[in-house]
Formats: structure tokens, C-alpha cells, sequence
């Protein structure tokens, strides 16, 4: 068995057909990837750019007078701006908030997977359509299981006596959990399969070797397992933090941001700022700072993660 | 599996498995319920599992209520289109990405990584207004251009994840035989790559299919609307909602993206990391 490591490596190594034809493969290799690149420029890099230049005007939507530079002026006014502030703080509880527990979960859903149970492939479809589904179908869906009158969650909250239920997504102490949870939910299938394929990785010998040895179910976990999923873990992780924090459409469906801005995103507030008011270039300095301190984190991140590589 | 299990370890493992089913089932077999609703029973105090009487009202009348088929022509159209072009101008950078170790490999890994941190508003006020200067808002085109560019990083991925896993003798061996890059490309290693072409035409589909905030943003004209915001329109403005007709809306919009799903499952399943694994 060859493993995935192995099989990327010899394709990286894979011997360079002679030194003495470089500038002919320059030219097809330019010649593969300008359809891909070109769009990549226009579209994506491009529009990076220009949008952090538009952080540094005064750009509105349909005005007639032309945009001007106004330096640093969106950023000193987004400094003093509590509501902004207070999006980025509840953008960081939601993005921690669904994070977490969701590796946690889907920590335990891929063990359950990976063990040979019988279940397993009626929980592995299940566990997929989350995935599937359209970010506005999961909050259209879940609305319905909130309803406070028609919804299940609070018949259910009836049928077990514990009160009259209430209405999760409008109450200002609930609406935040009650969106985490949808969260959770909506990213199980990717954090899960990542797990998984990382559990697949390990090899099972180790495991029967440490069994053999007499190691513990918990021992085996932190010594064999962990090891093995950790890279892979730490890159979902991050990820799922950066796309949390990022996320727009499922909680713009839920609750709009409401109520009394108790789940709006930072992403809810700049979209709010720019097509609903027209302040272009105030929503690009937000984007600016949303970007500049996901960056910090993904930094802290790769540092600890190539730490951790020189570690094993 | 031959790692003794004691059994109430097993039966541990059975009943935490069964929560997770039914924390993964239950919303969905919700909007199924509440689809398949009469009125009657939607306004009652103690709703039920079951509809006790079935009814197929929600779905007609979702479709009297919003244009439903337009929206899901539209959202067809942008998911199809964005799909092959997404993987036809991908597979030869995939390529370059996964066999040639180089500056531009380099940074066009460096931008798949850096392009999944992006908040999208940082992106979409630019792109509309470039899309604008174009006369493409409110165009399918314009969101078709911006569907291929944002399915590119995860296409690129999959597709440089497949090409690794094509063993490079292969292609070594039409060089010596004198054949050129292009030409082994096309002729020796696309055959093998269809299967993974494939599957990521698929998932850039459905990704654009169930994409919302760009179509949000780009546009605004109700006939060019795709069906993720067409839906939304039925949330009402103070989220006071039809909730029947809401619902059959919502699982008819589910439907094209879970089959095509179930189709690639064990691809993306697999092939996420591996393509990599080969026996």
C-alpha cells in the first residue's frame, strides 16, 4: 500500500525529462495555465486590489460627483464606530462558537465512522446532505424547526415539560446560540469527511500493535490516532474559523442580523453598509480589517503549525 | 476488525452513532414534513411527524406565489455554464500545479490557499463595479464569470490532487517516445483524469447552484434572479412566511444538489485527500 505522502512525493520528484528543453516547457507551460490565470487576475486578484484602494475613497453608490482619496479617513471613522466593533466581536463568538464544538462533534462522528459499526453507511449519507443542501435552504429549513407556533423544537421543548418553548431566533438571548447551532450543523460533512480521510491515513498495524501492547482505548486515541489526524485537524480548524467568520448567507436568512443586531455578522454589516446605504468605500475598509486580522490569525497558525512540523 | 471490542463499548459506540442521526436527520425530515403539510395542519398548535393528511397544495402554490421555474432555468444556466468552464481552463493549471515545481506553481498554490481567507465583500464591491462598467450586472454572464473564478481554488485542488495520483511513468514513457507536453497531456493523461474531471464539474455546480450572496449582490432584475434568492422572496418582509409553500419550495431547490451529490459522494468522499491514496 502506498501511501498518500508517498504518492506526492514521487510525483514531485518525478525526474525533470532532461534540463536542456526548459524555455520550450516555459512556453507550454504558460500556455496551460493562462485560461485559468487571466480570469484569476481579472476577477479575483484584481478585484482584491482595487477594493483595498477603494478603502483609502469616499466611493458611493450612484453618485454623480467623482470618487476622492480621503487617506485613512474610513479607517480613523471605523475605529470609532461601536456598532462595526460590535459585529467583529459577535463574529468571533460565532465563528469560535461554531468551530469548536464542531470539531468536537465531528471528531466523534468520524471515530464512529471509522469503526466498523453498522449504521455506518446509513450516518455516513446522512452526514453529507448538510453539504449538499443550499446555505438557504439549511436556514429556511431550520426557521422551520424554530417556529415558535409550527415548529418542532418546541413541541418537543412541550412534550417533554419543559415549558411553553419560545421563540429562538427573535429572542436577543437565544438568537445567537440558536444560529451557532445551525452552523454546527452546516459544516459537519466537511469537518467530518476531512477527519475521517485523516483516520483512514493511519495504519491500522499501529493500532493492533498498541492494542497488543495493552494500551488503553484512550491511550491508543492520544497516541496513535491524534498524531495521525493532527495536521489535518489543524488545517479544517482553521479553515472553518476563517469561513465562519466570513459567512454571510446562512445567518442573513435565519435572522437577518437581528435581533437588535445580536447575530450580525461583520459580513451582514459591511453588505448592509455598501448595497443598502451605498458606502462603498466605508464597506471596503471593513473588508480591509476583516481581511488584516484573518491574516494575523492564518500567520499564527502556519508559525504553529510548522513548529509543530519540526516537532515530529 | 480484529481489535477486541468489549460490548458495551459497542453498544456505546451504537447509541452515540444514533444521535448523530437524528441530529443530522431531524431539520431535514422537518422541511420534508412541513412540505407535504395541509394548512389546516401547519396553523395547529401541536404539530406533528407525520402529515395526517398528505397534500400536494404547497408545491402548486409555491409555484403560483414566485417564478420558480425561471429561477431554477436561471440558476441551471449559471451552474452549468460556470461548471465547464471552470474545469476546462483548470485541468491544464492543475496540471502545471501538480507536476512542475516552479515560482508560478508556487504562487498559483499560494493564491487557492489565500483566496478561501477573502471576505467576500472585500471582493464584490470591486467586482460590481467592474462587472457594471461592463454591463454585466444583472446579466447571467457576469455571474457566470464569477462563478468559474470563485469554484477555481477548490477545482484546482481536487484537480492537481487527481493528476498527482496518475502515475508519472506514464507520461515519462510518451516522452520517450518522443511525444510533446501538450500532446501527453491531452492524450495520455486526460483519459485518466476524466473520472476526477468529472466529479469536480459536478461540485462546481453544485456549488454555484446553491450559491447565494453573489447572486444577491449582481442581480436585481426578478427574471435573471437564481432560485437561492428566488426562495428567499418567500421569507416575506418581516420574515412573516408561508411556511408551506416555503418549504416545498425549499426541498424542490435540494433535490437537483443532493442527487448529483449521492452521484459524487464517494468521489469527493475519497477523493479529498485522496486521490492520494492509490493501492
Amino acid at each position: 500500500m502506498t501511501l498518500a505522502t508517498a504518492t506526492a512525493r514521487s510525483g514531485r520528484k518525478a525526474p525533470r525529462s532532461g534540463r536542456g528543453d526548459g524555455r520550450r516547457k516555459d512556453g507550454a507551460t504558460w500556455f496551460l495555465v493562462l485560461p485559468a490565470l487571466i480570469p484569476i487576475l481579472i476577477l479575483s486578484v484584481g478585484p482584491l486590489l482595487y477594493g483595498i484602494a477603494l478603502a483609502f475613497t469616499d466611493a458611493q453608490s450612484g453618485r454623480t460627483r467623482s470618487t476622492q482619496w480621503v487617506g485613512a479617513l474610513n479607517f480613523q471613522d471605523l475605529l470609532h464606530d461601536t456598532l462595526f466593533w460590535e459585529s467583529f466581536r459577535i463574529g468571533l463568538l460565532w465563528a469560535v462558537g461554531v468551530t469548536v464544538p464542531q470539531f468536537v462533534l465531528a471528531l466523534g462522528l468520524a471515530l464512529l465512522l471509522n469503526a466498523n459499526l453498522r449504521m455506518r453507511w446509513l450516518a455516513r449519507a446522512l452526514a453529507i446532505i448538510p453539504w449538499a443542501m443550499p446555505e438557504v435552504v439549511v436556514g429556511i429549513m431550520w426557521r422551520l424547526v424554530y417556529n415558535p407556533d409550527a415548529g418542532i423544537l418546541n413541541e418537543t421543548v412541550r412534550d417533554l415539560g419543559l415549558g411553553d418553548g419560545r421563540d429562538w431566533l427573535t429572542g436577543l438571548a437565544t438568537a445567537l446560540p440558536a444560529v451557532i447551532v445551525v452552523g454546527i450543523w452546516a459544516g459537519m460533512p466537511q469537518t467530518t469527511v476531512a477527519l475521517l480521510a485523516g483516520l483512514q491515513n493511519t495504519p491500522h498495524e499501529l493500532h493492533e500493535a498498541a492494542a497488543l501492547d495493552g494500551a488503553g482505548a484512550w491511550r491508543r486515541f492520544r497516541t496513535v490516532t491524534w498524531p495521525a489526524v493532527r495536521p489535518v485537524a489543524l488545517a479544517i480548524s482553521a479553515l472553518n474559523f476563517i469561513w465562519n467568520f466570513n459567512s454571510f448567507a446562512l445567518v442573513y436568512v435565519l435572522t437577518s442580523g437581528g435581533p437588535g443586531g445580536r447575530t450580525r455578522l461583520p459580513m451582514l454589516f459591511a453588505y448592509e453598509e455598501a448595497f443598502r446605504y451605498g458606502q462603498f468605500g466605508y464597506a471596503a475598509a471593513m473588508g480591509c480589517v476583516m481581511v488584516a486580522v484573518i491574516s494575523v490569525l492564518l500567520a499564527v497558525y502556519l508559525v504553529g503549525r510548522l513548529r509543530g512540523g519540526e516537532d515530529a | 476488525m480484529s481489535l477486541r471490542t468489549s460490548r458495551t463499548a459497542r453498544a456505546g459506540q451504537y447509541a452515540a452513532l444514533l444521535c448523530y442521526l437524528v441530529f443530522l436527520a431531524f431539520p431535514f425530515l422537518w422541511l420534508i414534513s412541513t412540505a407535504f403539510k395541509p394548512a389546516r395542519e401547519l396553523g395547529s398548535l401541536h404539530p406533528t411527524w407525520i402529515p395526517e393528511d398528505p397534500t400536494l397544495d404547497n408545491f402548486r402554490q409555491a409555484f403560483d406565489e414566485q417564478p420558480l421555474l425561471r429561477a431554477a432555468a436561471n440558476s441551471l444556466t449559471a451552474a452549468l455554464c460556470a461548471a465547464l468552464i471552470a474545469v476546462v481552463i483548470a485541468t491544464p493549471m492543475a496540471y502545471v500545479m501538480a507536476r512542475h515545481r516552479g515560482r508560478l506553481s508556487t504562487a498559483a498554490t499560494g493564491w487557492v490557499v489565500v483566496s478561501q481567507a477573502f471576505p467576500f465583500v472585500l471582493v464584490i464591491i470591486p467586482l460590481f463595479l467592474v462587472l457594471k462598467h461592463l454591463h454585466l450586472i444583472n446579466s447571467l454572464w457576469g455571474l457566470i464569470l464569477v462563478y468559474v473564478v470563485w469554484s477555481l481554488p477548490f477545482a484546482l485542488w481536487m484537480l492537481a490532487g487527481y493528476v498527482r495520483a496518475v502515475p508519472p511513468e506514464l507520461e515519462e514513457a510518451a516522452a520517450v517516445d518522443g511525444a510533446g507536453r501538450v500532446r501527453i497531456l491531452v492524450s495520455v493523461t486526460a483519459p485518466l483524469l476524466a473520472p476526477g474531471i468529472v466529479a469536480t464539474a459536478l461540485f462546481a455546480f453544485i456549488t454555484a447552484w446553491n450559491e447565494f450572496f453573489f447572486a444577491l449582490v449582481l442581480l436585481k432584475a426578478p427574471e435573471k434572479q437564481t432560485l437561492p434568492v428566488v426562495l428567499t422572496h418567500f421569507l416575506g418582509a418581516e420574515g412573516v412566511a408561508d411556511l408551506g409553500p416555503l418549504a416545498a419550495a425549499a426541498f424542490l431547490a435540494t433535490l437537483p444538489s443532493l442527487v448529483l451529490f449521492a452521484v459524487i459522494q464517494k468521489r469527493i468522499t475519497g477523493g479529498l485527500t485522496a486521490g492520494a491514496v492509490k493501492s
